[in-house]
């Protein structure tokens, strides 16, 4: 087969096509949806020269099989769910040439919760409303608007040839090598935290709390000690925001993911900042989630690092970046500054330098242009 | 002189925007105002705007722009919403067929507030109904201004699907379902328009502060008529402006 495509084998248990979500509609009642993990996902694309906001599929707990049907340069990133090419277990967080008839396995979760397999050229599933994320409570999006079933056909995108023949790793330091079964989740203050006793900040940021069986794309519901509010839990209803921590009056709080609602009717105490969501998006039930507060500054700071890390695995993502972003991130990282002085040579090594010595047939040459 | 909103925090990329703490029309314009003015505005961290009934949540992307500035840019903007956005409010038709299988619990809303259905029909039907926010669902509306002699409690076992277009009451609001969906709501009546259509630019009818008026149909053949020249896109949506002169505003209600 010449066209750029792969084949669902079997489905995995939750295997959804994803990118970084559907924003701009919000005030229309739609859904963001989009990767849980934004950080795994866009690690993803840019292991194999995608754009950070190509399509990818999202793996959850037991992965798909999957026959390409032709040669691909791919990456997996998040979760181990034991992914193995043709019986043999592939390296997370790098770029890994298949070969035309390979079959992508999983024998299922090892660490974390889901997982993300981008394809160079990006999977080519219909834009709706400017975004290829799957919603499927309302069934729109991804791939007719549902999970991966066995015998869909998935198209792929041509792959940039500007970016794509660069084979990349994540820096090993950089990977989030082991997601484990506690995690420390970073929480700013707000939007409702007056709605809150000041004993019941102390009580949320002071215990630990258990993921419940009810966490999906949705939402996790936590289980632990009970939060008290001042007057009533319920509130006229406004924005949520991914990481958004809402607690009903019952006093277990839920964290909002990707697949909330844009509105909502209870107090918020708190929000997860952005560069922890991927812990969430990670978490299983039972794992034991810690909060501590940080402040606005704090948080903005861990994630303009975290997106420095991503713009400074590939020199040409980097190269064709906004001034603004440049002038951000450089002022957050000194490993790009090597880039902003646009040194080819320093370029070079800096890219080379990732390459963990495997052959790829895109070649590991790097484009003066 | 316009009072200032507060600011508050959503995490490290949200800010959200709070003019008041109660369901007002006063403040709900003001919403949709900065919401206006920042969506011409283009600015490139702009994420997405979530308008509520007193509130905006502003989505931002960090790396091109500090939040200082985001929020300095907000203030700004507030301070001359009342008298920069004159935007006129739409008033939108919603051709509706009450009654019969369409609306099969009229005759217990009607029941429950001593009236007669044709009552029930005339009471629903004269307001101007205040589009304060859609949410909960894709293109639901978040409606204000319903008779307070209509409130009526909702089923006591939801139904497991309601069709779309079906037009209830619940509580002291009233609203309608824009997709297949289950439900507790009383089902007064339904409507051929479509509320919510991922073919069109625009995927949702309304947007928060448009204003709706529901016009009764006599019978089923006009309702039929109607839902022909929408398959064969020959309908056109009847919109008035609202004469803001008139006080007919909805009463807010808590």
């Amino acid at each position: 087969m010449n066209e750029k495509s792969i084949t669902i084998l079997e489905p995995g248990l939750l295997s959804s096509i994803q990118d970084i979500g559907r924003y701009g509609f919000q005030k229309y009642g739609v859904p963001v949806s989009g990767a849980m993990d934004s950080f795994a996902l866009r690690s993803a694309n840019v292991l194999v020269g995608n754009e950070m906001n190509d399509a990818c599929i999202e793996m959850t707990v037991i992965g798909p099989s999957i026959k390409f049907n032709y040669g691909a340069l791919i990456s997996v990133t998040g979760g181990d769910l034991s992914i193995k090419i043709n019986g043999e277990k592939v390296d997370r967080w790098s770029a890994i040439n298949v070969e035309a008839g390979s079959v992508l396995t999983s024998d299922g979760i090892r660490d974390g919760m889901r997982a993300y397999l981008a394809i160079s050229g990006g999977i080519n599933v219909p834009v709706i409303m400017g975004s290829r994320s799957t919603y499927i409570p309302a069934a729109f999006g991804g791939y007719k608007g549902r999970p991966l079933m066995a015998g869909d056909e998935l198209l792929i995108g041509d792959p940039n040839p500007k970016t794509s023949h660069i084979a990349r790793t994540l820096p090993e330091e950089l990977e989030p090598v082991h997601y484990g079964h506690s995690h420390i989740i970073r929480v700013v203050l707000g939007p409702q935290n007056k709605s809150f006793t000041t004993e019941s900040i102390n009580t949320f940021f002071d215990s630990r709390y258990v993921v419940s069986n009810n966490c999906d794309r949705t939402g996790y519901r936590l289980s632990g000690p009970q939060l008290k509010h001042q007057g009533n839990a319920d509130i006229i209803s406004d924005g949520t925001q991914i990481g958004s921590i809402q607690v009903p009056a019952d006093g277990n709080p839920i964290i909002l993911m990707s697949d909330r609602g844009p509105t909502g009717g209870y107090a918020k105490i708190g929000t997860v900042i952005s560069t922890d969501l991927g812990l969430i998006a990670q978490s299983r039930p039972d794992d034991n989630l810690v909060f501590r507060q940080v402040s606005v500054k704090e948080a903005e700071s861990a994630f303009l690092e975290q997106e420095s890390i991503l713009y400074s695995m590939d020199p040409n993502i980097f190269k064709n970046a906004s001034d603004k972003v440049k002038s951000t991130l450089s002022k957050t990282s000194s490993s790009l500054s090597p880039y902003l002085e646009n040194d080819q040579n320093k370029l070079d090594m800096t890219a080379t330098a990732k390459l963990k010595g495997k052959t790829f047939s895109f070649g590991i040459s790097i484009e003066s242009n | 002189m316009t009072q200032l909103p507060t600011l508050n925090y959503a995490g490290d990329q949200g800010i959200l925007v709070e003019f008041g703490d109660k369901i007002d029309v006063t403040l709900n314009d003001r919403v949709r105002n900065l919401m206006c003015l920042m969506e011409q505005s283009q600015e490139d961290w702009i994420v997405d705007l979530v308008p509520s009934y007193k509130s905006l949540l502003v989505i931002f992307n960090p790396t091109l722009s500090p939040r200082k500035h985001i929020e300095n840019y907000i203030i700004e903007l507030a301070s001359n919403i009342d008298k920069s956005s004159e935007s006129a409010d739409r008033i939108i038709k919603i051709p509706t067929l009450y009654g019969s299988e369409f609306g099969m619990d009229l005759e217990f809303v009607a029941s429950n507030s001593n009236l007669t259905t044709t009552e029930v029909i005339s009471l629903h039907s004269q307001p101007n109904y205040r589009v304060f926010m859609i949410g909960f669902a894709p293109g639901f509306p978040y409606l204000g201004g319903l008779n307070q002699k209509l409130a009526t409690p909702r089923l006591e076992n939801p139904r497991l699907k309601i069709p779309a277009g079906s037009v209830g009451i619940a509580d002291n609001q009233t609203g309608i379902y824009p997709n297949d969906s289950p439900g507790g709501w009383q089902l007064i009546g339904r409507t051929p328009l479509n509320l919510f259509d991922l073919s069109r630019e625009k995927p949702s009818l309304l947007i928060a502060g448009d204003y709706i008026k529901f016009e009764p149909l006599e019978n089923l053949d006009e309702y039929s008529a109607i839902q022909n020249e929408i398959k064969s896109n020959n309908y056109k949506l009847e919109i008035s402006i609202l004469d803001n002169q008139k006080t007919n505003e909805p009463e807010s209600h808590e």
